[in-house]
This record gives C-alpha cells, sequence and structure tokens, in this order.
C-alpha cells in the first residue's frame, strides 16, 4: 500500500481559541480519509486580519511564518473557507511584489485546501458514517463559495449523514455580515446583516444551522442566541465526524 | 454636491432606522439578483462574454489616448464638437458656454452620473438656467432635492406613497381628489408635467453610455424614451461623458451592451440603445442643429497605470449595488457622494479623496458577491484593500486600531507566545462563560456584544489539547 497523504492541519486561530473540537472532527475525517495528520506547532493565524486591514508588513510576517511551517508535507487542510482562501488565493498576492518569494507561495496554494472541499474532490470521499437526527440548514461562507468554489461538497456528504434532513436556506450565498474586523467597526450594518440572516435561519424551522467557518458560525450563533432562536449553530465537520453529542452547539452551555 | 462620505457611519445609521427605506431596498434586494440571474441563465456564452468585454475594455484603456483622438476626429468628422474638460468646474463651464451661446433658458436632461458627479443641475440653476430631468427617476429627485440613491434606480430609496406626496407638492394644478396611488397614475401625471419641457427646452443634454470611436458616436440605454425626446427635439444636444466611456467599434460596443441591461435590470436589452452621430444632416427629418460632447476626465486619467486602473472597466451597470449586502442594509445616500455601492467604494476616494471617503472601502466584508457579478469583472474587494493599504500607510486609520491590530500582530508572529496567551484567554473566557455558554456583554467587545452574544469557546485551546494528546500517545 502506498503512503498515507501527509497532511498538516491549519487549525485557525478561531477554532484553536473558541472550538478546538472542530480541530479534532477534521483530524478525524482526515484520518478517515486515509490521511496522516500532522499540526505545525509553529502555526498561530494566517494573516487575513492584518492584509485586510491594509498593513501589508505584519500580514508577510505572518505568512512568511506559515509558508516556512507548513513547507514540507503533501497537503494543508484548513477547517474553513476564509483562512484556506487567505493562503490560497492572497498569498500569491501578497507576495506578488517579491519574486523570489513566488515559487514557495504558488507551491504551498496549490497544496493549501479548505477542509470538505478536500476530502471530497481530493480524496474522493462520497459518504461518511454519522448519525445526526436532526433538520439542518446550511450556510455557504464567502469566501468557500466565491473564493474557493466549495458549494456541493458539504452538501453532498450532510446527506450521507444518516437521520440528517437539510432543508436549503433562502439567500444561502448572502453575506452574514461577519467580515472580520467589519463586524466590530460597522456594528449596526453587521447587526442588520446578520439579523436578517438569523431569521431567515429561524423561518427555515431546522434544528441546526450548519457552516464551515467558524467566523460566520460565531456571529450568527451570537445573533441566534440574542433574538432567543432555538435553532443551533455548529461546524460541519463535527457533524460529519460524527463528534456532534461530544458537544454542546456553539454557545450554547452543557446540560 | 458636498461630499458627506467621511460621516458614513452616522448616515448608515439614519439608513438603518428609515422604515421607507428598508421597505425599498427589502424588495431591491431579491428583485434585482433574481432578475439577472434569470437573464445569466437564458444566455449560455454569459461568462465568455464577460471575458471577452473585460479585454475590450482593457485593450481601450491601454490605448486611451489613441482611442479618444480617434473618437474625436469622427466626431468632428460628422460635424459635432468635442469639449475636453479636465476638471469638473472645466465641465461645467463648458456647458454653461455652449447654453449662453444660444441664449438657452431651459434645458431638459436625460439621466447621467456625470452629470450628477459635476454637479451640473445646481451650477446652471445658479447661472439663470432652469435644468429638467427627464428620466422620471431623477425628475422625482430633483423636485425633493436630493441626490440619486443608486445609479440606475435614482429614487430606488422612495416607495410610491413618498412620489405621490412629492407631486402633489410640486404640482400645483393637481385635483386633492385625483388618486394617485397607483404607479401608472403617476407616471401618467410626470409625462404631462415633461411633454410640454422636450418641446420648449433650447438645449438637451444626456449623459453617454458609450462613445463609439470607430464612428465618433454616442450611445444611450434608456428604458423610458425620455433620452431620445431629450436629445432630438432641441436644437443643441450636449453629450456629457467621461474619457474611460469610449470603445473602439460598434462590434466591440455590442458585445458589452449583450451584458450592460442584463447586469443591471435582468432584461435583455433596455427599452431604447439610440445611437446619436453629430448633429442633423441635410434632408435629415429631425435631429439637433448642434452636436456637442464634454468629454470629463475628473482625475481617472491618473488612474490609469496603477492599482486602481481596472475600476475605469466600469460600465455603470449597477449590480455590484443590486448585489452588495451592505448597499442593501444602508441605501445609497449612506455613502454621502454620487457613486454608491462597492464600484462606489472604489471610485469615490479616487475622485473626492481618501481622507474623505476612507470610510466607504472599509465599510465591505469582502464578501465578493459585487466581483462575481461585475460584467466586466472589476476586482472590486481587491481595489478597496488597496485603498486600505494606502490609508494604514498614511496613517489616515483609527490610532487606537492600528496600534491594536500591531499588538495582535506581534503575537501572532511568535508562536509559543501565541499558543500561551490562547491557551490562558480559552481557560479564562471558558470558565466565565460556562454556565450559559456565551456571554451578553464583555469588557472592550462592545462593538461584537452590542448587538449579539458571544458564544463562550470551549474552555482549552485546541494546540494545548493536542499536544496532550500527543504526549500520552508518545508514552503509550
Amino acid at each position: 500500500m502506498a503512503e498515507p497523504a501527509r497532511v498538516a492541519l491549519f487549525v485557525t486561530c478561531l477554532v484553536d481559541l473558541f472550538r478546538p473540537t472542530v480541530g479534532f472532527a477534521a483530524v478525524e475525517l482526515l484520518q478517515r480519509a486515509g490521511c496522516a495528520v500532522e499540526v505545525p506547532r509553529a502555526q498561530t493565524c494566517c494573516g487575513q486580519p492584518a492584509y485586510n486591514s491594509g498593513d501589508r508588513a505584519d500580514a508577510k510576517v505572518i505568512a512568511r511564518q506559515v509558508i516556512e511551517a507548513f513547507a514540507e508535507f503533501d497537503y494543508v487542510v484548513a477547517p474553513s473557507g476564509s483562512c484556506a482562501g487567505m493562503i490560497k488565493v492572497h498569498y500569491p498576492e501578497l507576495f506578488a511584489d517579491e519574486p523570489e518569494m513566488l515559487a514557495q507561495v504558488e507551491d504551498l496554494s496549490a497544496r493549501t485546501h479548505e477542509l470538505i472541499s478536500f476530502l471530497v474532490d481530493v480524496r474522493g470521499m462520497a459518504a461518511v458514517s454519522a448519525n445526526f437526527e436532526h433538520s439542518v440548514t446550511y450556510h455557504d461562507s464567502c469566501s468557500s463559495l466565491r473564493e474557493l468554489g466549495v458549494r456541493e461538497q458539504p452538501r453532498q456528504l450532510l446527506q450521507s449523514v444518516t437521520g440528517l434532513a437539510l432543508r436549503e436556506l433562502p439567500r444561502a450565498e448572502v453575506c452574514c455580515g461577519f467580515g472580520g474586523t467589519f463586524c466590530v467597526k460597522y456594528p449596526e450594518i453587521s447587526d442588520k446583516m446578520v439579523g436578517d440572516k438569523a431569521a431567515e435561519i429561524a423561518a427555515t424551522g431546522a434544528d441546526a444551522i450548519l457552516a464551515g467557518d467558524m467566523g460566520c458560525l460565531l456571529n450568527i450563533a451570537g445573533k441566534l442566541s440574542r433574538i432567543g432562536a432555538r435553532t443551533e449553530a455548529r461546524h460541519v465537520a463535527e457533524v460529519l465526524a460524527g463528534m456532534a453529542s461530544d458537544v454542546p452547539a456553539i454557545g450554547k452551555a452543557r446540560v | 454636491m458636498q461630499p458627506t462620505s467621511h460621516n458614513f457611519p452616522e448616515n448608515a445609521r439614519g439608513g438603518l432606522a428609515d422604515p421607507v427605506l428598508q421597505t425599498a431596498l427589502g424588495m431591491a434586494r431579491t428583485g434585482f439578483p433574481y432578475r439577472r440571474q434569470q437573464a445569466v441563465a437564458r444566455l449560455p456564452e454569459f461568462e465568455a462574454l464577460r471575458d471577452q468585454a473585460k479585454d475590450i475594455k482593457n485593450h481601450t484603456l491601454a490605448h486611451l489616448d489613441y482611442y479618444l483622438e480617434l473618437y474625436e476626429r469622427n466626431v468632428i468628422a460628422a460635424g459635432g464638437q468635442v469639449h475636453w474638460a479636465q476638471t469638473a468646474e472645466d465641465a461645467r463651464r463648458a456647458i454653461l458656454n455652449i447654453c449662453r451661446s444660444v441664449g438657452a433658458k431651459v434645458v431638459t436632461k436625460g439621466k447621467s452620473m456625470v452629470a450628477e458627479e459635476i454637479a451640473l443641475n445646481d451650477y446652471l440653476e445658479n447661472n439663470g438656467i432652469t435644468p429638467v430631468e427627464t428620466d422620471l427617476g431623477e425628475y422625482i429627485i430633483q423636485l425633493r432635492h436630493e441626490p440619486p440613491s443608486h445609479i440606475i434606480a435614482p429614487a430606488i430609496h422612495l416607495m410610491k406613497e413618498q412620489v405621490a406626496e412629492t407631486f402633489r407638492g410640486a404640482h400645483g394644478h393637481l385635483d386633492p381628489a385625483r388618486p394617485l396611488d397607483e404607479a401608472q397614475a403617476l407616471c401618467e401625471e410626470a409625462r404631462t408635467i415633461l411633454r410640454p419641457h422636450f418641446l420648449a427646452a433650447d438645449v438637451g443634454i444626456t449623459g453617454g453610455n458609450f462613445l463609439v470611436a470607430e464612428t465618433g458616436s454616442s450611445i444611450i440605454v434608456t428604458n423610458e424614451g425620455n433620452g431620445d425626446l431629450t436629445q432630438t427635439l432641441p436644437r443643441v444636444h450636449i453629450v456629457i461623458s467621461s474619457i474611460e466611456k469610449v470603445v473602439p467599434t460598434l462590434e466591440d460596443t455590442a458585445t458589452l451592451l449583450r451584458l450592460l441591461a442584463r447586469s443591471a435590470t435582468g432584461q435583455e436589452f433596455s427599452s431604447y440603445t439610440t445611437i446619436s452621430t453629430g448633429p442633423r444632416r441635410p434632408g435629415d427629418h429631425d435631429g439637433p442643429e448642434q452636436y456637442h460632447v464634454v468629454l470629463l476626465d475628473n482625475g481617472r486619467s491618473e488612474l490609469l497605470g496603477g492599482e486602481f486602473q481596472d475600476m475605469l472597466r466600469c460600465l455603470r451597470c449597477s449590480a455590484c449595488l443590486n448585489h452588495c449586502p451592505v448597499y442593501a442594509a444602508v441605501g445609497g445616500h449612506a455613502y454621502g457622494w454620487v457613486y454608491p455601492g462597492p464600484m462606489g467604494a472604489v471610485l469615490t476616494p479616487a475622485l473626492v479623496g481618501l481622507h474623505e471617503a476612507g470610510h466607504l472601502p472599509n465599510a465591505s466584508t469582502f464578501c465578493g458577491r459585487c466581483e462575481s457579478v461585475c460584467p466586466v469583472k472589476i476586482p472590486l474587494p481587491k481595489m478597496m484593500r488597496h485603498w486600505r493599504e494606502r490609508e494604514f500607510a498614511s496613517k489616515l486609520s483609527p490610532k487606537t486600531y492600528r496600534s491594536g491590530l500591531g499588538a495582535w500582530a506581534w503575537v501572532a508572529a511568535r508562536p509559543g507566545l501565541y499558543h500561551t496567551l490562547a491557551e490562558i484567554g480559552g481557560r479564562m473566557l471558558g470558565w466565565a462563560g460556562k454556565s450559559r455558554g456565551r456571554f451578553r456583554s464583555l469588557p472592550l467587545a462592545a462593538g461584537w456584544t452590542g448587538v449579539r452574544d458571544m458564544p463562550a469557546p470551549q474552555g482549552r485551546s485546541f494546540h494545548s489539547l493536542w499536544a496532550e494528546q500527543q504526549k500520552r500517545r508518545g508514552a503509550a
């Protein structure tokens, strides 16, 4: 048998700090897909907050750290379209003015994937063995959908979860209003966006809203909780890895 | 108009609190995208056309001097005149001089964003000339002394009740008993008022969606037919347009036209696409005696060759506004000048200065929906990021924000320290939020918790849990 693919998990700062379960779910799914998973210790963040704030210098410092830490793996996988998109799409733009870096950056870009699309498109995963006896709806994160073209992959795997019923969310392609620092720089606008999103999610009547990015999920879960909606929010990887019953939903207390 | 873009957050709060605006925007945010999507679905080559259109505009911009001179030669050959205007003031003066040369008292106007950009109406009025807007939306906002809130639907911030109110206020002859609650009745009322103006006007001013270099023609794209009456009935037709609207050939223009209406309103073609080449020729049944083109630069040539050049591809279709969740939340007036939404967030800082308009490229989640529907594939989020870079480099962004970002970046560049702090922070917040699973308020996080709860962390960082797990595995 061939050597298993060596996959480095890019944990993402929000998973690291807020929801380690998503990291373990990613490891579990990757291992089921026949990968040998490692977690380089020299990672923190992808640098996107600096990059999107116009601070290219700091973004580069952090990006160089990522480029170095993830140099020797077959693949780099992140349970986030936003962070994967930063590495895959924006690092080449960030280093466009440094030709001597470009080969390295483009090599990393080619090896980097968002978790669910990696499982389906690269590893050929067609189904998972997991159980989730709930109706769910799905929110496409902007970066997954428009930067990385991830749309069908999570739906395909969710269809294979025993007991799960997927209800499509109207306007699922519209931003939830997180936008990194946007949500605290322009809180009233963000509130309008996430307020509309939360109302549309609640109106589906689904038990849970799933998404592939912790930024959107913290925003959406926080708004659902503020308006008193009963809909739970979870990262899609938790459900696919069968770990949803291990932990309360995002923003919920352990009972 | 005096920009109020620096006041964007306050303007936005006003928009969010305006129930009429919110109702109007609620309809637009589903209607426009739905109709565009239907139109795109009926045209299999739509995506290929976007690439062609981008290439046409890129080619033209790379040879802009050549095509502008060719255009001017052909306008002159057709009997027209071209007036080059480097600044808004130059353009206003050129138009006023033409109006004065024919003793104009009343001018009719077709819809033109460039005319808004140079604040033409106020200028003409201050110089004793009465401008009459003939596009229905523009007419309504002219009566209300408001700027447009959308580049193709200038009165989109209003519902028909406000329009009826406006007409009753402005049209003294209106019988109070006459019902004005249907859109049809409002159209008829506007038509009744505007018809005599078309006939009485000395000069008609229109914009120009495209300027065709090979023929010296200007093209307007409208749905109401008002543009045609504006430009064919008076003795003088003035086209006010800007330098990046030039297109090499009619064939190229046809490609762009196939994208324009589909992207804008979801129509395959607008009701009227009117090509004007010079004044009336001997034997023509109608048309103006004089044909003038005022070509505005107003800072556009500064964008050539730089990181904002792609913005000059813009066709002003409004697809980016129509798909922007920020525009849909706050409306066009919040942007504080002529061009709202994503295209405005890129263009406004270039035309009125980053100091005035710095908020606009910041007020975006970079959701990318604008770029995904742009018929000429302008990388709008990327260019908004370029403005943020300039703002950061010139230290225009708030000091607290920059120092907070700097501190975070310093820690993020030190993984050991970062992991320690993440573990401590995760444990503290996890412990504090354990009983409820969320925070209703948090110190230093009012921007977040003012409008939504903050979910509590699970309590341990992934990296520390992973390290422990690896250690156990190693020991076992």
